[in-house]
């Protein structure tokens, strides 16, 4: 362990303070699922991936990380920006006219970290795949590490790219899904039944895996499980159950907070559930 | 008129079957990915000698499209080949996201377009492609012209940093460019120097336009053809040269004229040099089930169609 839980967690707290004043600086944006992926994206960057901070679009020798569900941008930018990619205080210009950090996550403003755009869903696990072929044909043997949203499972390019690497023995891959079950018109079990992902990407040739991706402990061990799963021939799942809104008590349990930015009242309630733990940007 | 021979007739899309096999040998980096169209993109040469470089992705053009960017982030060159019709319409987000928003240096090469797919009808004819390609910012869009040209372009492209659509075809015709040609990604070529009109041709049509041209001659009409491959970015210079020589303009290609090199070179004379124009195009339609000669003719892209077009614009000459 490069830090202790309470060290991440202090961390994914003040990620999420981020996240409640980017949204709320530009009045827009997708506090939900960002708030629910910050232990991940903690644990993640701060503990699991390999990578390095002087940023090249090939990472030659570095784990990478692909996003699919791109409207989450809060979470990445403040992860990145604490991981050292870039200064904290540009988080401020989130969503801004001439900004790097886009409303969606693009390589178009050259923003260190970012190797793809994504925003329209369903194309993330199509990339993370390529991203691993090119990895293997130049003998590097670092990992892929993907994330998806549950919604964005509706696409259908996902399960062209779910048939795909493990028929192709994409054994260097983990995919994780935010299994929050919400989406903007509801909950998926309403909108359009997931049902057991758990069997249906088994079905298709995956090892799955289950984590509380709001533990940091979980998230932590499952991510360094999954990691000694790799190159046994099987891309792995990670099902990573969550809340939407997690750390933030009102934007818990509901879709209602999927894109929509909190009011002054709302931010003053929200941080002050939220230590400031690294200093706001 | 400069006389133009053949001794024989072959696919364009051999042609980028030969360049992509000349471009693996050429430079390692350059991987091919197919969606279950092998022998139609004449992919096995490649195949054969760099299986390793090789993806078979299987009926899934979106994921074809998604791993092909995701392949050039480890330094890779990856030409993805299937029907134009399942390269541009079906996967018009996956191309506009993930890779020329990414700036990715994914080749998309595209076989079997326009009406001379023939036999299998509309839905396989794509005649739209050019219009859906060439608005997307930054991509580069190519239709070469004859075996030749397409090798060329293939081997060309492999070297060229960033997102390209190259345009080529099922049906055998004749083989009349330099086998040793350079090509020039931008840069027209001039096919037959004239002074009474600008004949501007792509793809298939450029043979229709030299046999016209033929037909011109006995006429009393000095045309100049000019072959137009690359239609984004689009040759300026060499359109307005000829044009301000000759006052008017054919634009001739097998693609709808809403969207095609017809309307590119439109915008150009509009700004630049206002000048009567026909368009050699399909009118706002599909196609359908047919012979390739068949077709052409019937949908007004042969070289009568192309004479009619010069004696037109001609008149409307001030």
């Amino acid at each position: 362990m490069k830090h202790t839980i309470k060290e991440l967690e202090d961390i994914a707290s003040q990620i999420r303070r981020d996240i409640v004043r980017m949204v709320h600086g530009c009045q827009s944006g997708h506090p939900g699922a960002s708030l629910g992926c910050a232990d991940f994206f903690t644990a993640l960057y701060f503990e699991v991936l390999n990578h390095k901070t002087d940023f090249t679009m090939e990472g030659a020798g570095e784990d990478l990380f692909f996003l699919s569900n791109g409207h989450i941008s809060p979470v990445w930018y403040s992860t990145l920006a604490h991981a050292g990619y870039f200064d904290k205080s540009e988080l401020a210009t989130f969503r801004k006219l001439d900004s790097r950090l886009q409303g969606h996550p693009t390589t178009h403003e050259h923003l260190p970290g970012i190797r793809i755009a994504s925003g329209s869903l369903g194309q993330g696990l199509s990339v993370a795949i390529g991203a691993a072929l090119a990895k293997k044909l130049n003998g590097d043997k670092s990992l892929i590490f993907a994330l998806l949203g549950d919604g964005e499972l509706q696409e259908g390019q996902n399960w062209e790219a779910a048939m795909f690497a493990p028929f192709n023995k994409v054994d260097h891959l983990i995919a994780s899904v935010d299994y929050n079950g919400q989406q903007i018109d509801g909950p998926t079990s309403k909108v359009l039944a997931l049902d057991d992902l758990q069997a249906k990407f088994e079905a298709f040739g995956w090892h799955v895996i289950n984590t509380d991706g709001n533990d940091m402990k979980a998230i932590v061990e499952g991510l360094h499980y999954a990691k000694t799963l790799t190159g046994k021939g099987k891309p792995i799942l990670n099902l990573m159950s969550t809340q939407m809104g997690a750390g933030v008590d009102y934007m818990m349990g509901t879709h209602k907070w999927h894109g929509t930015a909190p009011n002054d009242e709302q931010l003053a309630a929200a941080l002050a559930q939220l230590p400031e733990t690294l200093g706001d940007y | 008129m400069k006389k133009y021979t053949y001794t024989e007739k072959k696919d364009t899309r051999s042609g980028f079957g030969a360049g992509l096999h000349e471009a693996g040998k050429k430079n390692e980096n350059v991987v091919a990915l197919c969606a279950d169209l092998v022998g139609s993109l004449k992919m096995d040469a490649f195949i054969k000698d760099f299986p390793e470089r090789f993806t078979q992705v299987g009926i899934a053009e979106a994921n074809m499209i998604g791993i092909a960017a995701g392949m050039t982030i480890g330094g890779k060159i990856p030409f993805t080949g299937t029907f134009a019709n399942f390269s541009t319409g079906r996967v018009y987000d996956q191309i506009r996201q993930s890779v020329a928003y990414s700036n990715k240096n994914v080749k998309i090469c595209a076989s079997h377009a326009g009406l001379t797919l023939g036999e299998d009808g509309a839905t396989h004819q794509i005649l739209e492609d050019i219009g859906l390609m060439k608005m997307l910012p930054g991509m580069v869009v190519i239709n070469p012209c004859d075996y030749n040209q397409t090798k060329a372009a293939t081997m060309a492209i492999a070297e060229y940093e960033g997102p390209v659509y190259l345009r080529f075809g099922r049906p055998v015709i004749p083989v009349f460019t330099d086998p040793d040609q350079k090509f020039e990604i931008g840069k027209a070529w001039m096919v037959n120097e004239g002074t009474d009109v600008t004949i501007i041709a792509t793809g298939h049509m450029v043979w229709k336009a030299i046999e016209a041209g033929e037909k011109l001659a006995e006429l009393g009409i000095d045309a100049e053809i000019i072959n137009i491959h690359t239609i984004k970015p689009l040759d300026d210079e060499a359109i307005l040269k000829s044009v301000k020589k000759t006052g008017c303009v054919v634009t001739c290609e097998e693609h709808n004229k809403f969207g095609g090199l017809g309307e590119s070179v439109a915008r150009l004379l509009t700004t630049e040099l206002p000048t009567p124009q026909e368009f050699v195009a399909t009118n706002d339609t599909f196609g359908e089930s047919g012979t390739p000669d068949q077709l052409m003719s019937k949908y007004g892209l042969d070289a009568v169609n192309i004479v009619e077009a010069v004696q037109k614009v001609i008149g409307r000459k001030k």
